[in-house]
């Protein structure tokens, strides 16, 4: 019975269709709807009732005419081939081979929604990795099984950052790593970067790829992230490997879920995106993580544009209230020349408090970087005011602040787009910067740790 | 087809008719109750009802409803959604509805899928029960039948379920029992025989019964200076604490499940982060607390809807939280209950809302919102208890207010039925100032009430000095408006020296870690540490009214120092009064200098 074919649609609302009359259907459900020249494109069951059941059709529904309309309930969700077979493949944004290899033979299907990870299979992230970026390894530290999105904006260098990450990652280190890129809605260019750059650096052979490009049905873009995430999943959990997950483009995600939830007539919430906004980005974020007993892991970077770089917009708003922190980019710093340009102060890596200092990276790390973010801080207050008074009469204190923010600019954050440095060296650099402020504003770093790490001569 | 034939008046068997996620519509429900829970599909998925329409019921799954079909059945459990209460709880980890995590792990493997049923409690577990009633005695709800010393931080006692009464005929022997076991037999008034099992059951939407409710008076010592010393918090009140992402809630709440002084503490982690949860289930075995030196997992409970779990389960959390923390109560304890986040509850109602097309008010939140916040928050509070011994619930609600605006619905309604607000500051935290609680916009109603407490238990001068630091605080904000404007050179140095000591204020008092051994701080070490503060200002306020300038009383190392202070051990009051001793001996020596210049003039 789940294969019957029904002939004809009541209506068509792009991009649902209504199907009257229909049995045995269950919520959720892939459906294959074919048009009158009998072309094939997915759909998937969005409500049911008594009387009809609605479509949601992948690909949308021009040309479709209600009359000839044929679909037919198959029975099973939407589902991704899984094997080893795919690293090194591109796929498009429903799982198929969009680089003319033809299909990925064997392996096993599986529902790209995925389950909820049981909490207490979780094993709480604590491994460092090193990202050779100073202010990433140093202030936002990134952990293995960590989310943690860029929040950025259009014309900024994210792409380039998440490519720098990428390879330099010392996740990368040994055989067991592998990257798994979602692009939704992206531009050809950007995915055209990302490839490239990837196989100029040597992973080709460990990069799958799945691409829905801006001018590929909007719709896809929902199946996108959830393919990427199962084969990262199946990567990770059953055959082991360190998986680097990159999603870029969050914003076009949501783009299309509002767009869709608005065609089905939902009430909105915040600026016009669905009430579940919330629910559903979980439910691509938080498949990331470490299980206990598996050797693999999940870690996500997901990249968004804020639109109009407001980063109380609903989009990074709410990614950053379920990631585990991240890490903004600023278009101040872009102009001043700055790469990579991390906005430090608004940035965050919730899960470093327990991946620094002794036993990890080094005893001081903790303190040495919140007295930086502290000192930071206070060097835009002082440039506030020095815009208000003028940079001559600003005392003593307040001007070694505002040299203390440019070396800090300059040297720390300033590195090159294929600089590695050793996490050693970014926290010496940072207590040799710190070391121009009078020893008062030092307030974060114990007594012992300024009596160690600074000579007295110096100040 | 078999929709059509089940059509017997007392067959309760429903038949879905609608599927729209997690809410469903079913037909042929009349003899259901409403609120009742039922049973959906083959995969029997966990339901509620929560609409009645005639012959049609809506009804809230708790589950996924991915693969659920028209026309499967729907069967009722004569039951509104309820928990199980009794030995065991404790050092526990529940799903939103009850649901014990490590069961599940281990029957279902690293993923929950839906449709799957275990017992809340451990039904074959012994536990050495110790008889306390006798044959003989009249049993009340609430009198103590027997004890269980569940985890050698809580002895749990074992309660006659509220409303009944009668005289109790039977009592298990002392000795081991399992939980499936009863533990007494009462007979009522009308001779019939009453058992009481060890493991009971209550429905979470009802609030357990109490005899008497109490005022505050002595307040939750949470360790947290900036809590303990300006906006404490009473055992059985209520705080919220909003904050935009990354301002510190979840670190702050964890801060209170550790080092709060209740004998119990429920943490719910509601629509949050799996992370979070496991980050609790490492650390809470290992760390002590800082009373008993025992883990902190003996008195601890774990519920967790993270927020890719299923949201009508979500909806549910906060209830299954309270109500566990209730029945605790009863057992005349402090209870403290950290709900994380309530914000997630408040989307999780606006959600379900919305697939019920309920006209929406603020925001799309259903217009109930304020009476179901009314409701949970007002669970709290310290009471007598059935048997006659005082107990409390405090409750402390995170809010996450979509960019950190505290206008918006949730944020301003939660405000109505608080009673201690900790606003989060965005850039105090950008600064990673933490705890980043405002002092500017936070309040507390209690500090009046528990302020008795800490003039008895810390110092007599608790309260002045309270006073004092507000005031200098207060001043403070006044002071740094103008020297955003102007810069701090051109103020008269008295302004100087209020900014100053708020700087020291902030830095050496309010700021503290929540790792190392600065974690915990006793009320006694924040006093002391303000303590020597205030006299530095009193007397660094008298150098600068005879016309000493600012630089030389505050550029001196035993000045630096105030800051380091809380490096410290709580203890180390050697420590302290060194501090204390070095400052005041650099004040002199200025006042002395002084003193000799305008004399050799």
């Amino acid at each position: 019975m789940a294969n019957t074919e029904y002939i004809g649609v009541k209506d068509i609302v792009d991009p649902f269709v209504l199907v009257e009359n229909v049995n045995g259907v269950g919520y959720g459900e892939l459906v294959h709807v074919r048009d009158s020249k009998g072309k094939l494109r997915f759909g998937q069951v969005k409500m049911l009732s008594e009387k009809a059941t609605l479509v949601q059709v992948f690909t949308g529904t021009e040309d479709l005419v209600p009359s000839t309309t044929k679909i037919r309930f198959l029975g099973r969700p939407l589902e991704v081939k899984l094997s080893k077979n795919m690293l090194g493949r591109t796929f498009n944004g429903l799982g198929e081979p969009r680089d003319g290899c033809g299909e990925t033979y064997g392996g096993k299907r599986v529902n790209i929604n995925g389950l909820p990870l049981n909490p207490m299979a979780r094993q709480y992230p604590k491994d460092f990795i090193s990202t050779g970026i100073s202010a990433i390894d140093t202030l936002t530290t990134l952990i293995r099984g960590q989310k943690l999105p860029i929040f950025s904006g259009n014309g900024l260098p994210h792409n380039q950052l998440a490519i720098q990450i990428a390879t330099q990652a010392k996740i990368m280190g040994s055989d067991d790593f592998a990257v798994v890129f979602a692009g939704i809605g992206i531009k050809h260019d950007d995915a055209a970067f990302f490839t490239q750059e990837l196989s100029r650096k040597g992973h080709s052979n460990n990069i799958v790829t799945f691409l829905n490009l801006a001018d590929d049905p909007v719709i896809e873009r929902i199946a996108t992230p959830r393919m990427a995430l199962s084969t990262a999943e199946y990567l990770a959990y059953e055959l082991g490997l360190h998986v680097l997950v990159i999603i870029t483009d969050m914003t076009s995600y949501c783009e299309a879920l509002r767009e869709i939830g608005v065609a089905a007539g939902e009430v909105p919430s915040r600026k016009g995106y669905p009430a579940y906004l919330y629910s559903d980005l979980a439910s691509l974020y938080e498949r990331a993580g470490v299980v206990r007993g598996v050797s693999g892991s999940v870690t996500q970077i997901p990249i968004l544009t804020m639109p109009n770089d407001d980063i109380t917009h609903p989009i990074p708003d709410l990614t950053g209230f379920i990631t585990e922190g991240q890490i903004v980019l600023s278009r101040e710093l872009d102009s001043k020349n700055i790469y990579p340009p991390i906005d430090i102060l608004t940035s965050l890596s919730r899960l470093m408090k327990d991946g620094i200092g002794k036993g990890y990276t080094r005893e001081d790390h903790p303190s040495v970087s919140s007295q930086l973010f502290a000192s930071y801080s206070k060097v835009q207050d002082v440039r506030s005011l020095a815009s208000v008074v003028g940079e001559d009469e600003l005392s003593k204190n307040d001007k070694m602040s505002l040299e203390f923010g440019r070396l800090f600019e300059e040297k720390f954050l300033k590195q090159g787009k294929e600089e590695e440095r050793e996490i050693g060296y970014s926290l010496d650099m940072a207590w040799e910067i710190l070391s121009t402020l009078p020893r008062s504003e030092l307030t974060r770093v114990s007594l012992d740790d300024i009596r160690e790490h600074i000579k007295t001569s110096g100040n | 087809m078999e929709a059509k034939t089940n059509f017997a008046p007392n067959n309760k068997e429903g038949i879905v008719t609608l599927v729209n996620g997690p809410v469903i519509k079913a037909s042929n429900m009349r003899n259901f109750a409403m609120r009742e829970v039922v049973k959906v599909g083959p995969k029997k998925l966990m339901g509620e009802i929560i609409r009645m329409d005639g012959d049609d019921a809506t009804i809230q799954v708790y589950e996924d409803t991915d693969g659920l079909k028209i026309f499967e059945t729907v069967t009722g459990t004569g039951e509104a959604l309820s928990i199980e209460v009794g030995p065991g709880l404790i050092g526990s980890f529940f799903d939103g509805i009850g649901r014990p995590l490590d069961s599940l792990l281990e029957s279902e493997g690293m993923y929950i899928s839906p449709g799957t049923s275990v017992n809340m409690l451990n039904r074959d577990k012994a536990w050495e029960v110790t008889p306390v009633a006798k044959p003989g005695d009249l049993a009340t709800g609430g009198t103590v039948i027997a004890t269980v010393q569940e985890t050698p931080l809580l002895l749990h006692r074992i309660m006659a379920p509220p409303e009944m009464e009668g005289e109790i005929t039977w009592v298990a022997p002392g000795g081991f029992h399992k939980g499936s076991e009863i533990v007494a037999k009462i007979k009522d008034a009308f001779g019939r025989e009453i058992t009481i099992p060890m493991i009971q059951r209550w429905p979470v939407r009802t609030p357990r019964p109490y005899r008497e409710r109490l005022l505050p008076t002595e307040p939750l010592v949470t360790g947290q200076r900036v809590i303990d010393g300006l906006f404490p918090i009473a055992k059985g009140g209520t705080a919220c604490i909003p904050g935009g992402f990354g301002t510190g809630k979840t670190v702050t709440q964890h801060q209170l499940a550790k080092w709060g002084d209740a004998q119990v503490v429920i943490y719910i982690g509601c629509g949050e982060r799996g992370n979070e949860m496991t980050d609790v289930l490492e650390q809470f075995p290992v760390l002590e607390d800082p009373r008993s030196g025992r883990p902190l997992m003996e008195r601890t409970i774990l519920i967790a809807n993270t927020s890719n779990m299923p949201v009508a389960a979500r909806e549910a959390s906060i209830y299954t939280g309270i109500t566990i923390a209730e029945y605790f109560r009863d057992m005349g304890y402090d209870v403290a209950i950290m709900a994380d986040s309530t914000s997630r509850w408040a989307e999780a109602l606006r959600e379900l809302s919305g697939r019920l097309e309920e006209i929406p008010a603020e925001e799309g939140f259903p217009a109930y919102l304020p009476s179901r916040l009314a409701e949970f928050y007002e669970r709290a509070g310290r009471v007598v208890t059935l048997n006659g011994e005082n107990g409390s619930v405090s409750v402390i609600g995170a809010v996450s207010p979509p960019g950190g605006d505290f206008t918006e619905p949730v944020t301003r309604h939660t405000k109505r039925f608080i009673r201690c607000f900790w606003g989060l500051d965005k850039n105090l935290a950008n600064a990673r100032h933490y705890p980043a609680i405002s002092w500017i916009d936070s309040y507390s109603e209690y500090a009046e009430e528990v302020n008795g407490w800490f003039c008895s238990n810390v110092d007599s001068r608790w309260g002045s000095t309270r006073e004092k630091v507000r005031q200098i605080l207060a001043e403070d904000n006044k002071v740094q408006q103008v020297i955003k404007l102007v810069g701090e050179d051109v103020l008269p140095d008295d302004q100087r020296l209020i900014a100053f000591t708020a700087f020291l204020i902030k830095n050496g008092y309010l700021q503290q870690n929540s790792f190392g051994s600065d974690s915990y701080s006793p009320p006694s070490k924040g006093f002391m540490i303000l303590d020597v503060i205030i006299d530095f200002y009193e007397k660094a306020l008298n150098l600068v009214r005879k016309g000493i300038p600012i630089s030389l009383i505050k550029e001196d190392e035993s000045v630096d120092a105030i800051t380091h202070m809380r490096e410290l051990a709580a203890d180390d009051t050697e420590g302290f009064a060194l501090v204390r001793k070095r400052i005041n001996a650099h004040l002199e020596r200025v006042a002395a200098e002084r003193t000799r210049k305008l004399g050799g003039e």
